[in-house]
């Protein structure tokens, strides 16, 4: 085996009482790309800025091609060759990609040499690593898999020979993603060491070669990635075998439930999002609704669950019309047995300063059992959250725990088991597994699945081909507006790209 | 020519009641494009021009006056900066807080110190920055178009004015051509990005409320030394908020932030001018009304003329390296 270019021994880091990292050992061979994979809280991201500095650990010992290296600031890192590019970009966004990659690294007190040193710098990146992207350019200008590049730059501006990239796929989209893992193929070729980040799986397989698994703060395993599989890696990940597919039987339909004719809606700027759709949703269905991000599916759900104001069309619930003006009151769909789960968790479904009990019963905190005369009862609240949270398998499990602390499955799982225990009829979800590790995904999609078997209306909308085939008895592709067809949950993914990509609709067109 | 010496005399007041706001400006710009709000400028001006006064008047230096001013007040920038940036306080608390205290203490001290109720004794010349005439500007007074506003406009100001002037190409220069400008605006942007620069965040804007120190004490020290002789009670009369409002006005950019409190100025200087004159077609003014006009004309200036103002992004959020 090459020699290492990172080795960590016994290394511990404590936030308080949570013991984020413990007795972690590592190797990492030089000149390859190796892969860090494990649930969110699992520690990855804590293990990986201890080692750009950005926290010391409590105890242990880093050593960077071989020698001991004492890392407590970024810049010992810097100095040590290690590059790291965030999650959350860290660039300036109204400073140009010069002016960011410059920035701590201008070298003298004055700018203009370090600018135009820094500018026949990139030059020589771009053409050795085919990190093409304009000097001049405004990062806040510039779309994500740019902005990306930038700090991919700004790491080997320093002279980075380790880059470690955390969650690098998560902003992107598949083509961006593609062309990330061809430049670090590209930065493995010319020598250079690539530390990968990731809860996905798909993204280990493609691209690594060595791939560490990490859970609960603990390193379980290290494994050649040409000789594990998906299956066994998401075993070490949760710590139980993992059903990748989702097991469910023959559904039952029953009455219409949700009814939806001629729904037209437009977004605030008066452009239309969606144009003439109908669709019934049955009892004991789910209903999948495929489309590529910005297709109208967010402007759907909203108009079906009374937030957005509809142009034209009729919604029927249970055999009686919803108030599509966008004056319904939310809360009344609700005592009419109709929940919805938003796409957006953190902004529409949270609200993350509040305690993990309050998120529990928002929206239906004005029911009897949650109030005693004008006040809340909060002993009962308290319960009810503790009788969620052992369901759901919520963790941590305190209900007095500040909602922004949960990890992103944790979160969701506060918002479905809030919707899902007041038991509605109709059930809309969107996104429900976006940003949830393996272990969530699929307690949610059993979650989903019985939720049809007790005879509930599910309607489904994800960007995840994957999700939606797994879990719909009925699959609509939307595209531009509109459906533009219906199938069954066995077509294959080829068929309904083309679908998603609307190319069946141009064709009716013409 | 009854017009060019009103016209001339008009400027010439402009100038002199824009250099404290030019100065307070500067000094808010250099510390909120660090990300640090600092509602505390009025503050420190006063206590600035309090201490300025108050040591030039027993040392009877201008230069040791001006020294303690700037000493006092950078001072007191770094309470603001302890609270704000060592201790994450909220910035706007802090800011008030440091009015607050200058307000009060001025007095008291002036009063313990002078017995002259809270004014500090009428300095002698030696105390205070006289006017400096440029080259030439006597043997150029009679020269046509030019001598006029070279003599009698550009000529015969402070030391004080010329460095507030000149402090606006160089903070230029500092924010758009150096080391240090380039990281001040990143940390009012993005704190993190500096972070993880291996740049510390804390000294960076610690400096920047150094900055910030000096030269509200120069625009104290003018006001104590060269435009007055001497201190008196709640002189800077609003003046720290003025900048402010010329500050988000110019949108945190020096050469509009040196229009803004030209502008500024101007009403000021207009509204003093005016008062008590009839107006052409309007008759006679009020004279609150003429005084309130610069405050009517920031409202509706900042309302709706200059468009979206944009702060620095992490403008009034301490710096917490997330978990």
């Amino acid at each position: 085996m090459a020699e290492a270019a990172i080795e960590l021994i016994g290394i511990n880091k404590s936030f308080g009482a949570v013991r984020a990292n413990r007795d972690i050992a590592l190797e990492i061979p030089r000149g390859t790309i190796h892969g860090i994979i494990g649930e969110n809280g699992a520690g990855k991201s804590t293990l990986m800025s201890i080692l750009y500095g950005f926290y010391q650990a409590d105890s242990g010992e880093i050593r960077v091609n071989g020698k001991p290296a004492s890392i407590k600031t970024p810049n010992d890192a810097i100095a040590a060759g290690i590059g790291m590019v965030h999650q959350h970009f860290m660039l300036v966004e109204n400073f140009s990609v010069l002016e960011n990659v410059i920035l701590g690294a201008e070298g003298e007190a004055l700018l203009n040499k370090s600018i135009a040193k820094a500018r026949s710098e990139l030059r020589r990146l771009e053409q050795e690593y085919g990190l093409e992207v304009d000097p001049d350019a405004i990062i806040e200008e510039l779309p994500v898999g740019l902005q990306q590049r930038v700090e991919i730059l700004k790491a080997l501006y320093r002279g980075a020979e380790i880059l470690i990239l955390d969650e690098p796929t998560g902003v992107l989209t598949p083509a961006e993603a593609d062309h990330l893992f061809r430049i670090l193929q590209q930065l493995k070729e010319q020598g250079k060491t690539v530390v990968l980040i990731t809860h996905k799986l798909r993204e280990i397989m493609a691209i690594t070669d060595n791939v560490s698994v990490m859970r609960q703060g603990t390193m379980v395993a290290t494994r050649k990635t040409r000789e594990t599989t998906v299956e066994e890696l998401a075993e070490l990940m949760v710590g139980r075998r993992v059903l990748l597919r989702v097991e469910k039987g023959e559904a039952k339909p029953g009455a219409v439930k949700l009814s939806v004719k001629n729904l037209t809606v437009k977004d605030s700027r008066g452009v239309t999002m969606v144009d003439d759709v109908s669709f019934d949703i049955r009892a004991g269905e789910i209903v999948g609704i495929a489309g590529v991000a910005g297709n109208g599916q967010s402007e759907l759900m909203e108009a079906v669950s009374g937030i957005r104001k509809a142009v034209s069309g009729t919604v029927m619930l249970d055999g009686k019309p919803i108030d599509l003006t966008g004056q319904a009151d939310p809360g009344e769909l609700r005592d009419r047995g109709l929940a919805h789960v938003p796409e957006d968790r953190h902004h529409v479904g949270l609200v993350l300063a509040f305690d993990e009990s309050e998120n529990s019963i928002l929206g239906y905190h004005d029911k009897p059992q949650y109030l005693k005369g004008p006040f809340l009862n909060l002993d009962a609240i308290q319960k009810d959250a503790q009788e969620k949270i052992e369901k759901y398998d919520i963790r941590p499990a305190n209900p007095r725990l500040k909602t922004a602390n949960f990890s992103g499955g944790n979160q969701q799982k506060i918002v479905l088991a809030r919707e899902i225990e007041q038991d509605p009829g109709v059930l809309i979800v969107g996104q429900p597994t976006r940003g949830v590790d393996v272990g969530a995904i699929e307690f949610i999609h059993k979650r989903l699945i019985a939720m049809r078997d007790q005879g509930k209306a599910v309607l489904l909308v994800s960007v995840e081909l994957d999700e939606i085939r797994s879990l719909s008895d009925r699959i609509l592709v939307m595209f531009a507006g509109r459906v533009v067809g219906e199938r069954g949950p066995e077509t294959g993914e080829g068929e309904l790209g083309l679908l998603m990509a609307g190319v069946e609709h141009k064709e009716a067109a013409e | 020519m009854e017009f060019i010496d009103a016209l001339i005399n008009i400027l010439n007041s402009t100038i002199r009641v824009s250099v404290p706001l030019l100065l307070a400006c500067l000094a808010g710009l250099y510390s909120e494009r660090a990300g640090v709000f600092d509602i505390g400028l009025e503050g420190k001006m006063l206590a600035g021009a309090f201490a300025g006064a108050a040591a030039a008047a027993v040392f009877a230096s201008a230069w040791i006056g001006l020294l303690i001013a700037v000493l006092v007040s950078v001072g007191m920038a770094l309470v603001h900066g302890f609270a704000s940036i060592t201790h994450r306080g909220n910035q706007i608390v802090s800011g008030v807080a440091i009015n607050f205290i200058a307000a009060g203490s001025t007095i008291i001290l002036g009063q313990a110190w002078f017995q002259q109720g809270g004014r500090t004794p009428s300095l002698p010349p030696e105390g205070r920055f006289g006017a400096v005439n440029l080259p030439f500007a006597d043997a150029l007074r009679d020269v046509p178009v030019v001598g006029q506003p070279y003599s009698g406009l550009l000529s015969g100001h402070s030391l004080l004015t010329y460095v507030a002037f000149l402090a606006v190409p160089f903070t230029w220069w500092v924010l758009f051509r150096t080391r240090f400008g380039l990281r001040l605006r990143a940390v009012g942007e993005n704190p993190a990005a500096v972070d993880t620069a291996g740049i510390s965040v804390a000294w960076l804007r610690y400096r920047a409320v150094i900055c910030t120190g000096i030269l509200t004490g120069l625009a104290g020290s003018y006001m104590a030394l060269a435009q007055n002789a001497g201190f008196v009670k709640d002189m800077t009369a609003g003046r720290g908020y003025i900048a402010l409002a010329a500050l988000i006005f110019a949108k945190w950019k020096p050469v509009p932030a040196m229009f803004a409190c030209l502008l500024f100025g101007f009403l000021d200087a207009l509204s003093i001018r005016l008062q008590g004159s009839p107006l052409p077609i309007i008759g006679k003014v009020p004279v609150q009304l003429m005084q309130a006009l610069p405050y009517i004309l920031t409202v509706i200036l900042l309302a709706g003329f200059i468009g979206k103002a944009i702060p620095p992004r992490a403008g009034g959020v301490p710096y917490v390296k997330e978990r």
